[in-house]
């Protein structure tokens, strides 16, 4: 990605960034590095005011630090010359900001209109609903429904519908571009095209109470034949497990426990009120993408949600600490 | 004539420069209080997943932060220059409505204390819905409590301070000017005054109605904010900004004033470019007005009013980048004094000018798609709101505090206090630029590790201890001059506005004889004449009723915190009596 390096490289020389340097990296969530046609032409247009901006930072600081250098009171000096205006310097000052304002302007408005969301023939439709704290993504056209994870091919148009049931949130993967807002009420659309394989993270930019900052999402770019693998996974119901496996058990428990009213796994429990659990052993990650899905996350999840993650609206349902490996092991068996 | 000096005399007082301490020192112990918050904030993201702070307490204080900061610390200690300084800058014996300028800071004083009474109680439930309050985050449905509760009732009552305050200082400065004192030759602080107290008296009548339409969606249960019955949280975020983008200017304008006060005393030449600098501070004024979406460009108002959005925020970039420029020319060719006062309002055009430039990358939406709430965003409006309007304040405090007290702030430790603001600030904020643009949201009490931005805000977090020192080297200053510092006299630095020519504290009645004002620059263009004798000054006696009347407010507040109907007639006979024995009350005691 030449137009990344070279964005990161002209940033560090000019701001003396051995800071970011020293932090390392890989930054996940850098709007800096764009991959897909809607984040270059976001980039690309910040990256020509920023540098406009640079120009009026130097010449600024640069008149205020000769004046205050040059321009010093000496002993038994008398007053300075009592200048009250000059209508030439007011006019060229006026005039000069209005200028360098017309060069912003317009490619503002240009690409105001080029990243309104207007979806390419063909486009791939993802609906994104925020719900208090975590994602639910629905592709209409290929009757999924899935949470906190989305997946899309590269190389194809991709058009989000963004809404939500409750309070106002944000849906943002500053990689693949800008965000928007996630409103009761209102759609709002963003169109893009991804332009690299790879694992994008996100998360809710808006604050929406107490676990906003644990409402996180990722975002697979996949190649062409991955996209349609994962599609023909998602739309099979996950196998039965073995009569007398600890999967099956685990199963009960899922009934036992009352998960069943909130959540739906397909051909056996229809609950709405939390994310789709159908095949929830295939994502990466659990409770609002803030952990990694792993057995000891799953544990602890499951054990106490609001103490991992607080205010959430998946109450504590006491699971025994008998009852808990063979529930975790029916969630990933959910694949 | 002797001054009285107990308590009843401050509580009754009507003496705008002894009003204008009051707000100064409650605006301070705001200011530090909201200080406070934010260093708790900064210490709980100083690593990554800590866990120093509960997610509700964190949420808690960024709200809290923000609202003590803007509507208790940085308007009212605007306004304690305000009282303090535009009556004496005009050649007034005080403000047009004494008593009115009482209540406006009893009702203040009483506002701020009955939202952060909310500490106070069991389980803290203090204001957690952001200093932007967005529905339907604040609707009862999704916050039950009285944390809101708490917030819009204590806005409510602020914004009485606020509308009060602004009548006052409008009726003030167009009418009680010394004979010769035309407009064009008002200070450029009493300018900015008056035009902050236009924004003042415009603007709080829009949130007022947008809290009004809040209490009754929580109180009532109707429907304005909440889609399910065709209400729109939209609606909320328009009167929000719409009030709140003026609100910007009524923190910055003061500030500009002050600088625009500051520079010319400290480069010994008049303000260059005069009128187009106030006629500038009056169109940024107006055009404040017509960019508010641009704090909602996420929102999705559609191409053509993210456009028209988008270039009246650019197009305000003009006036101020013309005073900015005003203000360079004043410095150039002039005689340079760097004293604190003067570092202060050199740094301010420094910081200021970052904040304003980041800002013309958000007026962008495409940009601001990728740059709102976050970290980026909370860098650009520091660099505003601490670089630019306290800097402002600071500038004020060093060079009108001789004119209050009599006595001069240590300019050694007022360096000490200005290094240490002026390093701090640059090292909190500077890298919230990059911690933003590298993804990090705005009020989130946790980020993970993998974000990469750990010792960013480690840093960040350094620098808001330095400016933590800061303060308290600027509280020791305060403290020490009371003793120790050097006698003032009328006119320490030489300056050429009115309140410079008279006593340093002034007398009760300000000036002995009115000036009759013939220039713009009194004491550089005509030194004061010597002034007969005065005869006896009638100066108002002080009263009880505003502070009576203001009490009225807070107990009408509590109707609606507490869901019970006969309290709000108790707190309106309160404010009823008061303003009745106000009204009535013997013009000469």
């Amino acid at each position: 990605m030449p137009r990344y390096r070279r964005h990161s490289i002209s940033f560090a020389a000019l701001l003396g960034l051995g800071l970011i340097a020293a932090c390392g990296g890989p930054y996940p969530q850098s709007t800096l590095a764009p991959t897909s046609d809607f984040g270059v032409a976001v980039d690309r247009l910040f990256t020509g005011i920023f540098w406009w901006a640079c120009g009026v930072f130097v010449v600024v600081e640069g008149l205020l630090l000769f004046s205050i250098l040059r321009f010093r009171r000496r002993e038994g000096a008398s007053a300075p010359a009592q200048h009250h205006g000059h209508t030439t310097l007011e006019i060229a000052w006026t005039l000069a900001p209005a200028l360098i304002l017309v060069f912003i302007a317009v490619p503002t408005v240009r690409t105001i209109f080029a990243t309104a969301g207007t979806a390419a023939p063909g486009a791939l439709r993802v609906e994104v609903i925020g719900h208090q704290w975590w994602w639910e993504y629905r592709y209409p056209d290929l009757g999924l429904v899935t949470a906190n994870e989305m997946h899309v091919p590269v190389g194809r148009p991709v058009v989000v519908d963004i809404t939500s049931t409750d309070v106002i949130h944000a849906w943002w993967t500053p990689k693949l571009g800008g965000k928007r807002d996630a409103i009761p009420g209102h759609h709002n659309k963003i169109a893009f095209r991804a332009d690299s394989i790879g694992e994008y993270m996100g998360q809710c930019v808006e604050y929406c109470g107490a676990s906003h900052a644990n409402m996180r999402l990722r975002t697979f770019v996949d190649s062409d034949s991955g996209f349609q693998a994962w599609v023909a996974a998602q739309r099979v119901a996950p196998a039965a497990p073995a009569a007398g496996s600890p999967e099956a058990s685990g199963k009960q428990m899922f009934q036992k426990y009352g998960c069943i009213g909130c959540h739906t796994v397909a051909g056996v429990s229809t609950g709405l009120v939390g994310p789709n659990l159908t095949h929830v052993g295939t994502r990466t990650t659990i409770a609002g993408a803030s952990m990694m899905n792993t057995e000891q996350h799953l544990h602890d999840w499951v054990g106490n949600p609001p103490g991992m993650k607080p205010g959430s609206m998946m109450p504590n349902m006491h699971v025994s600490a008998a009852d808990l490996p063979a529930l975790i092991a029916y969630l990933q068996s959910l694949k | 004539m002797s001054e009285a000096t107990g308590l009843k005399s401050w509580l009754t007082t009507t003496d705008h420069k002894r009003i204008g301490k009051l707000y100064f020192w409650t605006a301070f112990v705001f200011f530090l209080l909201g200080g406070f918050e934010a260093l708790l904030i900064r210490a709980q993201l100083a690593k990554p997943d800590n866990t120093l702070i509960s997610a509700d307490t964190y949420n808690q204080l960024f709200t809290m932060h923000g609202t003590t900061m803007v509507f208790m610390a940085l308007m009212p200690l605007a306004a304690a220059f305000f009282n303090y300084i535009v009556p004496l800058q005009i050649g007034a014996r005080d403000v047009a409505f004494p008593r009115l300028n009482a209540f406006s800071y009893w009702v203040f004083l009483l506002g701020a204390l009955f939202m952060n009474a909310s500490w106070l109680l069991p389980h803290h439930p203090a204001p957690d819905g952001g200093w932007f309050g967005y529905a339907t985050l604040t609707e009862r449905q999704f916050n039950p409590g009285p944390n809101i509760d708490f917030w819009l009732l204590g806005l409510q009552i602020l914004g009485i301070a606020s509308l009060a305050a602004g009548f006052n200082f409008i009726v003030t400065i167009l009418n009680l000017r010394a004979p010769g004192m035309k407009m064009m030759r008002l200070p450029v602080f009493s300018w900015m005054t008056l035009v902050t107290s236009f924004l003042m008296i415009t603007a709080f009548p829009v949130i007022t109605v947008a809290l009004v339409f809040l209490m009754f969606d929580r109180v009532f249960g109707t429907h304005f904010y909440l889609p399910q019955a065709g209400g729109d949280p939209v609606l909320w975020q328009h009167l929000f900004w719409l009030f709140g983008h003026p609100e910007v200017y009524i923190l910055i304008l003061p500030a500009m004033g002050v600088v625009s006060e500051v520079l010319p005393t400290f480069s010994r030449k008049p303000l260059f470019g005069y009128t187009v600098v106030v006629y500038s501070g009056v169109l940024i004024g107006f055009m404040g007005w017509g960019v508010w979406s641009h704090h909602m460009f996420s929102v999705g108002l559609g191409p053509i009013a993210d456009s028209v959005f988008a270039l009246t925020t650019m197009l305000i970039a003009i006036p101020t980048g013309v005073k900015i420029f005003n203000w360079l020319a004043t410095l150039w060719g002039g005689q340079i004094r760097l004293t604190t006062a003067m570092c202060f309002a050199l740094g301010f055009i420094a910081l200021f000018t970052i904040g304003g430039l980041s800002g013309v990358t958000h007026a962008a939406p495409p940009a601001d798609l990728q740059q709102t709430d976050t970290y980026y965003v909370v860098a650009h409006f520091h660099y505003v709101l601490f670089g630019g309007t306290m800097m402002g304040l600071f500038a004020g405090m060093y060079y009108w505090w001789p004119k209050m007290t009599g006595r001069l702030l240590s300019e050694r430790l007022g360096l000490v206090h200005f290094w240490l603001m002026f390093i701090g600030m640059n090292l909190t904020f500077f890298p919230m630029h990059f911690i933003g643009l590298l993804g990090m949201p705005r009020r989130i009490y946790t980020y993970s590790h993998d974000l990469g931005v750990d010792s960013m805000n480690l840093l960040s977090s350094i620098g808001a201890g330095l400016l933590g020192l800061g303060m308290i080297v600027f509280v020791f200053n305060m403290w020490r001059t009371r003793r120790h510092g050097a006698v003032a006299g009328p006119n320490p630095w030489d300056g050429a506005t009115l309140e410079w020519s008279i006593p340093s504290p002034p007398p009760v009645h300000n000036f002995d004889v009115i000036p009759t004002v013939t220039s713009r620059l009194p004491l550089w263009d005509a030194p004061p004449k010597p002034v007969p004798p005065p005869g006896h000054i009638h100066v108002p006696a002080g009263s009880w009723w505003p502070m009576v009347a203001a009490a009225g407010l807070p107990v009408m507040a509590l109707a609606p915190l507490t869901h019970t109907v006969w309290i709000v007639f108790v707190g309106a006979a309160i404010l009823l009596y008061g303003i009745y024995r106000w009204a009535y009350e013997p013009f000469e005691v």
